[in-house]
């Protein structure tokens, strides 16, 4: 202790924004941190690409007594097309970085609204850093990628030792910055629906105060069109108006056999209030996000009709 | 309070570096207070302002975001790292200048780490994509408008380097070689 004191004195001194103390590992598996994360529990935090996590360390809002650093874990880095019992689906390892999935070709191709949604996400240092998971554990209500999630009704792998489960979207999300992650279990991997059609449209959209910010409300849709322009399948989630992402299937299975226009879009989106439970603050009122969610909602609707119509009628291949 | 510390070992512009610090201690306190390397600024230190921005392995990333321990056995450019070993600053660093893309000069480095990442990648980028580059580092003095105008000049400059750079003369060079030689003292 005392050979140390040096360090501490040097360098933290009665400061706010440093980090309290914590003991470190690097884990170079993922049966490594599961080890540690066994070993340590409630105790411990995986440290990904830290962009939530460091600023809390730093302001004391979270103080883990173990950081188990999994950046260096090449299994976490894995991107690929999978086809199992559920169909075809996009699988990403926890640990891939926000900016590599949103530049991968074959991702928009095949998941196209995780491009349009993080292109909404922070900047190009954080992104940099940022993972597809720790956005995902982080839950941050407003936040792209678990709207996205959502609304997909996208899958997440859990290991805990060697026992995996996988929990879909909506029973992963319960609170802001808490899911269903136990403490001593690892999210491993994503799994996103694709839709493989002809005739599929996405659109991503949000307000925010200035661009990269946390949104005040994000919405995005998936739709799928037959040939004469009806919708067949929809999918439409909300961010910001609730505790968590807000998937509303009700109102997107209402849309089935329609053809998305205007006055039906409307009518669907009228009672949109009673599906979400916004808090007012500094930003917005309550009433005034769920005003925000209707227009928003009805927008990328239209968006993502325009976008199944327009030639060549792109889709997931 | 036992202060854990750890041993870590990287690369620093280009030239190894290997230090025993405390576990806690973030890249940026590393880089301006262990190796003195003081050009990287440190502003809110929560992952706002950018202006702790250096290249990790050649892209762009926070420093105040990172503990140090999580770069080893890995590459940091800093700012310094930007210049010519022996002071010439880039054509980067000089458009810059040239431009007037700074006044107090505290987001600069984050600003030039950001923009260098961008040439790096994209040699002739459109304004659009050069706000999109810089949008994670503030300035409150210039109203950005010379920043971009700095780094499309740099773009320009960087098409036709080295017929300019004969042109320009040692002038301009002597003047960036001596501020580099005082930002690194
Ligand atoms: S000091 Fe790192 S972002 Fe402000
Ligand atoms: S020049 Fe002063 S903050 Fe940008």
């Amino acid at each position: 202790m005392r050979a140390n004191e040096h360090l501490r004195l040097t360098y933290f001194p009665l400061h706010p924004m440093k980090s309290a103390t914590f003991q470190y590992a690097k884990a170079d598996s993922i049966p490594h941190a599961c080890a540690l994360l066994c070993e340590y529990g409630v105790d411990a935090k995986l440290l990904a690409g830290g962009q939530s996590l460091v600023p809390m360390m730093a302001m004391r809002l979270a103080r883990p007594a173990w950081l188990i650093n999994v950046n260096e874990i090449d299994e976490l880095k894995t991107s690929a097309r999978r086809s199992g019992a559920d169909g075809e689906v996009w699988v990403t390892g926890a640990g891939v970085r926000q900016i590599d999935l949103e530049r991968d070709e074959a991702v928009a191709a095949a998941v196209p609204l995780l491009r349009q949604g993080l292109s909404w996400v922070g900047h190009v240092q954080t992104k940099n850093r940022g993972t597809v998971g720790g956005s995902l554990v982080h839950a941050d209500p407003s936040a792209e990628l678990p709207l996205v999630a959502h609304t997909l009704g996208a899958r997440c792998v859990l290991r805990r030792a060697d026992v995996e489960r996988s929990v879909e979207a909506n029973a992963f999300f319960i609170a802001p910055m808490i899911t269903a992650t136990e403490p001593d279990e690892c999210l491993t991997e994503v799994h996103w629906p694709i839709w493989r059609r002809e005739r599929v449209g996405s659109a991503f959209d949000e307000v925010s105060i200035r661009h990269g910010d946390f949104a005040i409300v994000a919405a995005c849709a998936q739709v799928e069109l037959d040939h004469a322009g009806r919708c067949v399948r929809a999918a439409l989630g909300i961010g910001g108006a609730a505790s968590t992402p807000v998937a509303l299937d009700a109102i997107a299975r209402s849309l089935h056999g329609t053809a998305l226009d205007p006055t039906t879009v409307d009518a669907a989106l009228r009672s949109i209030g009673d599906h979400l439970d916004p808090a007012s603050d500094v930003h917005a009122t309550a009433e005034y996000r769920i005003h925000l969610a209707r227009v928003l909602a009805a927008r990328v609707i239209r968006q993502a009709r325009a976008d199944a119509l327009s030639p060549p009628h792109r889709g997931p291949q | 309070m036992n202060e854990p510390t750890s041993t870590v070992s990287m690369t620093v512009n280009g030239a190894s570096v290997q230090r025993e610090i405390a576990t806690r201690l973030s890249l940026v306190d590393f880089l301006r207070e262990t190796l003195r390397l003081t050009g990287t600024h440190v502003g809110c230190e929560h992952g706002i302002c950018g202006a702790c921005s250096v290249l990790l392995d050649g892209d762009p990333v926070r420093a105040c975001l990172m503990f140090a321990v999580q770069a080893d056995g890995h590459a940091i450019t800093t700012v310094e790292g930007l210049a010519a070993p022996d002071g010439t600053m880039s054509v980067l660093q000089d458009s810059f200048c040239e431009t007037h893309g700074l006044q107090c000069g505290y987001c600069t480095p984050g600003m030039l780490i950001a923009a260098h990442a961008l040439l790096e990648q994209n040699a002739r980028p459109s304004t659009g994509q050069i706000r999109d580059a810089i949008s994670g580092n503030l300035c409150r003095c210039t109203g950005y408008q010379q920043i971009v105008d700095a780094i499309q000049l740099a773009a320009q400059r960087r098409g036709d380097a080295v017929s300019l750079a004969a042109q320009r003369g040692g002038d301009a060079v002597s003047i960036a070689a001596q501020r580099a030689g005082d930002a690194t003292r």
